[in-house]
């Protein structure tokens, strides 16, 4: 099994999920730049967080478009496991590969903190490995992650059991204050239809080791390794 | 070319801006949007060709249909 991770112009969480992989899970992975024409044999594909081409015109708007993501869909379509991670999600919304779109922070501040989430399904391979209603600690740092769809679409995903993560307190309350950017109904991450792809803000390689404060982001990388890999969940929560 | 958020959708830009506005002692100030203006000079045999053109284009990348809307104006500049 090999991991790829997309790297865009100014994405920025290319190395921390890159160092996730290698360094603390043993796995095989490598870079796919934004300008190639596929995807290299990789079996999982991430789409890291950053400030891919500055967000200008709208976050992951320019990156959406860019030559990469015409492999990336292929591949999503072929039932292939993507992972967008903050801005990876901002781009899986602009490429029409997630629902909904993520846009300017209600408060209009950037927000760096730890947050809490629940998982809402496990029933996808993002989240097999845990069980719904477990909490996850887990770091924000973004300045678009208020998340938006029409409440008819809304209640389309909450049916299909597409929200897979909502903000909520330490102890799984999904409360006002815990949610970072006012996004709708306090959702935190969203995967498509067919449970393939899985995009949310909160960064789970930047909790995937004690030093860094948290583990709790590696349920989503063993998960993934238990469903495609047929392995054992190794290491972490 | 205007890109603006939809009307359903909120807007903390114009919110922020429009509380700076009565701070200010603008009491008359009801509602601020903010949006986006872009200007695209494209070559075109017609007014016809260019509008499909700015339509596709703003469909494709210039807007995020979900949580904006767009409108246009055509304006003919002779190559010099």
């Amino acid at each position: 099994m090999k991991w790829g991770v997309v790297v865009f112009p100014a994405s920025n969480c290319d190395l921390d999920a890159y160092h996730l992989l290698r360094d603390v899970l043993g796995e095989k992975v490598e870079y796919i730049r934004h300008d190639a024409a596929t995807l290299a044999g990789c079996d999982l594909l991430i789409l890291p967080g950053g400030f891919t081409y500055g967000d200008y015109l709208r976050p992951g708007a320019i990156a959406a478009r860019s030559p990469v993501m015409g492999a990336v869909v292929d591949f999503a379509a072929g039932g292939g496991p993507v992972l967008g991670i903050c801005n990876g999600f901002q781009v899986l919304t602009e490429a029409g590969l997630l629902p909904g779109a993520l846009y300017r922070n209600s408060h209009l501040q950037f927000r760096c903190l730890e947050t809490y989430v629940r998982i809402e399904s496990s029933s996808i391979p993002f989240t097999g490995a845990a069980e719904t209603g477990k909490v996850l600690k887990m770091p924000v740092a973004h300045g678009d992650g208020n998340y938006y769809l029409p409440e008819e679409k809304r209640l389309e995903l909450e049916e299909n059991g597409q929200i897979i993560f909502r903000y909520c307190d330490f102890e799984g309350n999904i409360v006002r204050e815990a949610n970072p950017n006012g996004s709708v109904d306090s959702i935190a991450g969203v995967c498509n239809r067919a449970g393939n792809v899985l995009g949310m803000m909160p960064h789970p390689e930047r909790a995937g080791e004690k030093i860094l404060g948290s583990e709790d982001g590696l349920v989503i990388f063993n998960s993934l390794l238990e469903f495609y890999g047929n392995r054992e969940v190794r290491g972490g929560a | 070319m205007e890109v603006t958020l939809k009307k359903e959708v909120h807007d903390p830009q114009g919110s922020a801006v429009e509380n700076s506005l009565k701070s200010l002692g603008y009491e008359a100030v009801q509602r601020v949007r903010v949006g986006k203006y872009l200007e695209v000079e494209l070559e075109a045999p017609d007014q016809n060709e260019a509008a499909r053109l700015v339509e596709d284009m703003s469909r494709r990348l210039l807007s995020n249909p979900v949580i904006e809307d767009y409108s246009y104006t055509l304006e003919e500049v002779r190559r010099q």
